[in-house]
């Protein structure tokens, strides 16, 4: 019976451990940092944009990265290009249907490859991508870098750690149901995204 | 006379304004990109400045409608007014 509590005692203390290892880092960020870029090529000019309505969390541990979950969000209103008529196309029904798809997301599912050097590292990061309502599994090449009690420099009232991450991968739009097969002569099929993201996880 | 002198200066103003406003070989902006890099995370994010940067169609509408209005003044006849007789 000693025996018994005592096994239940350790495993409970071992669960608790661990799930207090675990942090969710919260990638709403107040200064208007987080972005991803988005580049199509065209014959006049590369069209460069971006997007800067980020929120969205992921739940990790720092020191053991794998089981790493949560979703990225983009707000698609937010996604700029500095020309007003081309903004007004990638909004509009033809393209991106930003009333009708409000959200682009990244539903991350596993983390593998993990490269650790101190704070920072490399992994692939495994997904599920959601642009115009269509769904597709990615594999994305990742650099993280974790930042233990940097909060308070960016936001001096709050103390806790920051999560950067960084990732730059290529999607096809006709994949998406962007106009597939259509203009490739005036517009590029790929798009190049590439992310750049702090999350924070405020502690007591 | 008239005509094709403001055809001269519709293209001279069209010339000037895009040289001033950053001789752009892309499309016309109204916003323009600087980047910046957060000190702590070190992630470089667009700041967006409105701004009107004409671009090639700015160009190419001021130079068509000069060379489209010089073109009129040759379909118009050349008539001296007639001098009234007392």
């Amino acid at each position: 019976m000693k025996r018994t509590s005592l096994a239940f005692a350790l495993t409970a203390s071992l669960c608790a451990t661990a799930f207090a290892d675990k942090q969710t880092f919260d990638f709403k960020d107040p200064k208007g940092v987080n972005n991803v870029t988005f580049k199509l090529d065209a014959p006049l000019e590369t069209i460069t944009g971006t997007a800067s309505g980020i929120s969205g969390t992921i739940t990790i541990d720092p020191e053991n990265p794998a089981e790493a979950e949560g979703t990225i969000v983009v707000d698609a209103e937010t996604l700029h290009v500095p020309n007003p008529m081309m903004k007004d196309h990638m909004h509009g029904e033809k393209w991106l249907d930003v009333t009708k798809h409000e959200k682009i997301t990244f539903e991350v599912k596993g983390i593998s490859n993990i490269e650790k050097e101190g704070n920072t590292g490399s992994a692939d990061v495994t997904g599920t991508f959601t642009l115009r309502g269509i769904s597709k599994d990615l594999t994305v090449p990742a650099k993280v870098t974790y930042l233990p009690g940097r909060l308070g420099d960016r936001m001096p009232d709050l103390k806790g750690d920051l999560l950067v991450i960084r990732a730059d991968w290529t999607i096809k739009r006709s994949e998406f149901g962007i106009q597939p097969g259509q203009n490739e002569d005036k517009v590029s099929d790929e798009i190049e995204l590439s992310m750049s993201i702090a999350g924070a996880s405020p502690k007591d | 006379m008239v005509i094709r002198g403001f055809a001269l200066l519709l293209l001279v103003l069209t010339l000037l304004g895009w040289g001033y406003l950053g001789s752009n070989l892309g499309w016309t902006k109204t916003s323009v990109a600087t980047t910046r890099t957060d000190p702590i995370t070190d992630i470089s994010y667009t700041e967006y400045e409105s701004r009107f940067v004409p671009g090639v169609e700015f160009l190419a509408i001021g130079i068509a409608g000069a060379v489209v209005i010089f073109a009129a003044t040759l379909f118009i006849p050349l008539t001296k007014p007639k001098s009234k007789s007392s």
